[in-house]
């Protein structure tokens, strides 16, 4: 229960800071106040905040966890190519989406694609598709969150219980502290997972008494040699992945961050300093998930390895269902807290469970950020601005914070929790298959407002029907993929133990590249927008 | 020429990231624990990072920031 206390004051804090950013605020009525915390942010906050906000759960349980079942190949698959990709993009369409919004006033993404496609009901559509990709974020947030404080707890705090805390606390700092207040406690947060997640690796090595004999003794055994090897991944799957971080900029999140900036000059630390601040954070949940495969003092972590070695031995003789509960015992997203809870005494436990539980709320800009799109693209765009004025905007935005939590809260207590890890694999191939749109609102001025519907259509039909696939077709036990669909020897379409692949590859490639494709022969095909919007966005027109 | 070269420095390191020669080797153990797959990927985003800085110092979109800079320094003229 120790742990837990340190977790509720961390909790208590994280919520004076949301209070502490209303009162900073002087009870403005401003909308860029509330949404973009008048544009005003500095590089130290910026920069941590950002970061932050693209640290979800799976930075710290995902990463550990997926390292515990496939080995190192997880820096290089999420961590290094995130490295490069994000803050290239940052660098290439962030600060162009903060000048753009400086000077016109934009909030949202969907303003500026309004904007500079001269479209109406054509940026509602994206606004949907975006936020259908962007709910179960929010849902696995809180169910992430009720999860945790259950384990940290004991059990003494019941999973409904840790869930309704998590989302009143996430409400009550987005709900009074906007944007301003998400970005303090977002800081606060990667400050925490910073310190505790090095000093984790270091109090988890001096209890396994050094890394140096774990991983020879990992590299002796043939069952866990190739975990400090890439060899279960093969390079074409590893390539897919490098498609995955270009969903960050496409993120309305990450986009309407970028608006918070107070100069440009803010951009040049972050998109230094964000690969150092991945490894830093990533190299010891990676190293750390691979090295509890020699724990064998941990009873939870030894059924986890059994339900492993019986899937991959025993697996093509089950049902799809029987595999499909091994896969869920032998995940690791707890591997972390079961190390914590055998090395770290009770108290620094305690200190490192509430890094982890910031890690898991980060859905607070997810929140905000539909708040934000919604207020904006929908409220504000149909005349709901202009009739009741923007205070009320403001207000309508806090309503939807307090709505869109307790929803959120109502489905994460009824539908099981792997349906929306799921959705969340999807949404990040969507998100990246979204990418183009900005790309070419930004760098090519022949597109249209035609070639983004295209391309946006095409993100929704393509994630539904992954999803479709992958629930009608049954996922193969470990080993060769399950192909539905063959020309002459070449793999066209395949089940794969972990999801789909389409020539071998991720579905995020095809879906990235048709989105291009149909953003250029569409908008080739059809009306561009007038001179006078282009020289907005071209000088050189 | 210069930005020719910084696009051909990111071209690089994508494919850098490609590390085929390190797929199925755990030797060498970097500092007796980490092996070289892992140790070559935390190197590879320290020059993530580098060439970031070289972006910064060598491309960055300074029109841009000047654009602003003339709109607020006109904006606060009247007053």
């Amino acid at each position: 229960m120790i742990p837990a206390i340190f977790v509720f004051i961390y909790l208590a804090i994280v919520v004076y800071i949301g209070i502490f950013a209303f009162r900073r605020s002087k009870g403005s009525h401003k909308a860029e106040d509330y949404f973009l915390a008048n544009r005003s942010l500095g590089t130290f906050v910026f920069l941590l905040s950002l970061f932050g906000t693209n640290m979800t759960a799976v930075a710290i349980l995902g990463s550990s966890g997926h390292a515990f079942t496939n080995g190192i190949v997880t820096y290089g698959l999420m961590a290094s190519s995130s490295g490069l990709i994000i803050p290239l993009s940052i660098f290439l369409i962030g600060t162009r989406v903060w000048a753009l919004g400086k000077k016109y006033g934009f909030i949202t993404p969907v303003q500026m694609f309004r904007d500079r496609w001269e479209c109406s009901h054509i940026g509602t559509v994206i606004f949907a598709v975006q936020a259908v990709l962007l709910v179960p974020y929010i849902i696995i947030g809180i169910m992430g969150g009720g999860t945790t404080l259950s384990a940290i707890s004991g059990g003494v705090v019941p999973f409904w219980f840790g869930g309704a805390i998590v989302a009143m606390v996430v409400m009550s700092y987005v709900f009074f502290g906007g944007m301003r207040g998400t970005a303090w406690v977002n800081t606060f947060q990667t400050i925490l997972f910073l310190i505790f997640g090095l000093i984790a690796l270091g109090v988890i090595g001096a209890g396994m008494g050094g890394f140096t004999n774990a991983v020879n003794a990992l590299e002796a055994a043939p069952a866990t040699a190739p975990l400090l090897t890439r060899e279960r991944i093969s390079p074409y799957y590893f390539l897919s992945y490098t498609f995955v971080p270009l969903s960050a900029i496409a993120f309305p999140h990450i986009l309407i961050f970028c608006l918070t900036a107070r100069k440009m000059v803010q951009f040049k630390k972050t998109v230094i300093f964000y690969p150092l601040c991945i490894l830093l954070i990533w190299l010891p949940c990676v190293f750390l998930g691979v090295m509890a495969n020699r724990v064998g003092d941990v009873p939870q972590i030894r059924a986890k390895q059994e339900a492993r070695r019986v899937l991959a031995t025993q697996g093509k003789t089950m049902t799809p269902e029987a595999r499909d509960e091994l896969r869920e015992r032998a995940a690791g997203d707890d591997v972390i807290l079961l190390l914590l809870q055998r090395y770290a005494p009770l108290w620094l436990a305690g200190l490192l469970g509430a890094g982890i539980m910031a890690a898991v709320m980060a859905s607070d800009s997810q929140i905000l950020a539909l708040s934000t799109m919604f207020t904006e693209d929908v409220f504000a765009f149909y005349g709901g601005k202009r009739r009741f004025g923007e205070s009320v905007q403001v207000q309508t935005g806090r309503i939807f914070v307090i709505v869109l939590t307790v929803l959120a809260y109502a489905v994460a207590l009824r539908a099981p929790e792997t349906i929306f890890e799921i959705a969340i694999q999807y949404a990040f191939s969507g998100f990246a298959a979204l990418s183009p749109l900005m790309v070419a609102a930004l760098f090519w001025r022949g597109s249209t407002k035609w070639g983004a519907l295209a391309s946006t259509v095409w993100v929704a039909c393509a994630v539904l029907a992954v999803a479709v696939f992958q629930q009608s077709v049954a996922a193969p036990a470990p080993g060769p993929p399950l192909v539905v669909w063959s020309v002459g020897a070449t793999e066209v379409l395949a089940r794969t133990p972990s999801g789909t692949s389409v020539f071998g590859f991720m579905p995020v490639v095809p879906m990235v590249l048709v989105s291009a494709l149909l953003m250029f022969v569409v908008s080739t095909l059809t009306r561009k927008p007038q001179r006078a919007t282009l020289e907005r966005y071209f000088s050189n027109v | 020429m210069k930005r020719a070269l910084l696009v051909l420095a990111v071209l690089v390191l994508y494919v850098l990231h490609q590390d085929i020669w390190f797929w199925r080797t755990s030797r060498p153990l970097l500092f007796g624990v980490m092996p070289i797959g892992l140790f070559y990927h935390a190197c590879f985003s320290v020059a993530a990072s580098l060439l970031m800085w070289a972006l910064v110092r060598h491309a960055w979109p300074k029109h841009l920031e000047e654009e602003i800079e003339q709109q607020e320094r006109a904006e606060e003229e009247p007053h």
